[in-house]
């Protein structure tokens, strides 16, 4: 009886939302029992949450690499994919993120043959769901950028970000299964950043400079992070120059999401929903000064040694203005410890095509698709490797690898290059 | 027996009782843990060291990421997991995980819950009623 109550109560909050007629017949299971599950599990997220209702979305993105999902997630799609054709297919466009390994490169990795197979198993279990493999964290430059008050359910804390601050779209951090939730019923609960209330800033941030290189402007959106500090921070930022480019927008959003869990910011004057301070904040929000002091420091955190072992240009994937800057770096030089730039499938052939990759490699480094290094088991590689002094121009994969028993050393892409010829990074 | 009783705004998952590991910090399964051993690996994570297997985690707020999301259920379909997580603040990250790895969470305190519970004090998660008892 005491199970009973319990599993009534648990009904009551799995009902609280308010549900349509289509989605009364999806979580009855009319519609198979994938999308009923699928529906269940957004049920429970948005009850938690106090979602009142769904709201359609017209994309999805799903993060799944298989060193997140391990055997137990590739068995759970498996599972979903096994349903019959008809029932199990996604009902929007529905993408992926990074996925675990580049096949073409698995070897400079140290990937296992278990890595290879269980990636093998995932991507055959998403194309039966009707996912397009589209492995990548950059979307919003090569696949569709959402435009503004798009509802979409992202994964990826980069690609949200992007998509919220920079286009205007309206997402919240979608992990994968309540990504591919989305893309099987074609919504998702409307809480969060789905609210207009929920957009508005809730604390100001005052920059005294404008960055100019990607690490600077990574590790502005670092500060910034630490400084709002959850997910439910807005921060409304005034004092950017000019018209940042995208690259620098995707450096700077996706530092900001590491470091601080943010999905949003405004840049006051400069994104789409703030043309004016008073548009998205209170003049009488605590106001928090960032120096370029703040930043440099934030960097110099991160020179913990002067050899290198590899360099690793990811996190987020490289748009071809980014290899085409590194291929001219790369212009008779010649590398003596590896070096790694991580692109997305769309950028690579581009990349190809215009000698950027054969010049990158013509140097001793390698170019490679359709990962993200912390997304392809960082800790395998570093253990198969021997590779623990890292040096990168991203603030995001400083962040996010000392988990992984690596010494990351954040600086720009310039110094990145020389330290690759000489194994020694230069303070600056 | 005289317990205190903490209610969160947010709540998922099973009833579960166990000891505490308590830190102002915040949570990611990708950033934070050794997921093999069973650790916290972030040298700069103040529970840095610690096991986190089978403890209620009483944390501050989530962390960047969205791989918490699978690593919860992945942690749990191979016993090396924490019993529950109550946090200030979460994001939807945590509470995907949550509910697809079927982990109690609570979340949103009237105070500061990583001062109100001590380190390695014994606990009640009950999500049912939103509460959190130190026992």
């Amino acid at each position: 009886m005491g199970q009973g109550r319990a599993g009534r109560r648990r009904e009551d909050r799995l009902t609280a939302m308010k549900l349509n007629d289509e989605e009364q017949d999806i979580l009855a299971g009319k519609a198979g029992p994938v999308p009923q599950q699928a529906l269940q599990h957004q049920i429970k997220v948005g009850a938690f949450f106090g979602a009142a209702d769904f709201v359609p979305v017209t994309q999805a993105h799903i993060m799944a690499d298989t060193e997140s999902l391990g055997e137990a997630g590739v068995q759970w799609l498996e599972a979903l994919a096994a349903a019959s054709e008809g029932q199990r297919r996604v009902r929007i466009p529905t993408i992926t993120d990074p996925r675990g390994t580049d096949f073409a490169k698995a070897d400079l990795l140290g990937h296992t043959q278990a890595m290879l197979e269980l990636e093998r198993r995932a991507v055959a279990a998403f194309e039966k769901l009707g996912v397009a493999m589209t492995n990548t964290c950059i979307n919003y430059q090569t696949i569709q950028a959402p435009t503004r008050n798009e509802h979409t359910a992202f994964g990826d804390t980069g690609v949200v970000i992007y998509a919220n601050s920079v286009c205007g779209a309206r997402s919240n951090f979608e992990g994968g299964p309540s990504a591919l939730a989305a893309g099987l019923t074609g919504r998702t609960p409307r809480y969060g950043f789905h609210l207009p209330e929920a957009r508005r800033g809730t604390l100001r941030i005052q920059v005294d400079h404008t960055p100019t290189t990607l690490n600077d402007w990574g590790a502005l959106g670092g500060v910034i992070g630490k400084i709002a500090g959850n997910y439910w921070a807005v921060p409304a930022i005034e004092g950017i120059e000019g018209a940042p480019k995208s690259d620098q927008l995707k450096h700077f959003g996706a530092a900001m999401a590491s470091f601080g869990s943010i999905a949003l910011y405004h840049l006051v004057g400069l994104t789409p929903e703030a043309g004016r301070l008073s548009d998205v904040a209170s003049a009488d929000l605590p106001v928090h000064r960032v120096s370029r002091a703040d930043v440099e420091a934030l960097q110099q955190s991160y020179r913990t040694a002067d050899q290198v072992d590899v360099v690793v240009f990811s996190a987020p994937q490289l748009s071809l203005y980014e290899l085409g800057d590194l291929a001219s770096l790369c212009d008779n030089r010649r590398f003596s410890v590896p070096l790694l730039a991580v692109t997305s499938p769309q950028v690579k052939p581009d990349s190809d095509r215009m000698g950027y990759t054969a010049r990158i490699e013509a140097a001793g480094g390698s170019v490679l698709s359709g990962m993200c290094f912390y997304q392809s088991y960082a800790r395998e590689i570093s253990e198969a490797r021997g590779w623990k002094r890292l040096a990168t121009n991203s603030a995001k994969l400083v962040n996010i690898l000392g988990g992984y028993g690596y010494r990351p050393m954040l600086a720009s892409m310039e110094a990145c290059v020389e330290a690759a010829v000489s194994g020694r990074l230069v303070r600056t | 027996m005289n317990a205190r009783i903490f209610r969160a705004r947010h709540a998922m998952g099973p009833t579960v009782r166990g000891l505490a590991l308590v830190a102002k910090d915040g949570f990611s399964a990708r950033y934070d843990l050794d997921r093999i051993k069973g650790i916290f690996s972030r040298p700069s994570h103040k529970l840095a060291g610690q096991s986190y297997v089978g403890k209620v985690l009483v944390l501050d707020t989530a962390k960047g990421g969205v791989a918490t999301a699978w690593m919860l259920h992945e942690m749990k379909s191979r016993g090396i997991v924490p019993l529950a997580l109550v946090l200030n603040s979460v994001n939807p990250i945590l509470a995907q995980g949550a509910a697809l790895g079927d982990v109690a969470m609570l979340a949103g305190f009237d105070e500061d819950i990583t001062a109100a519970v001590s380190h390695g004090a014994e606990v009640e998660v009950v999500p049912q009623q939103s509460l959190l008892r130190v026992i």
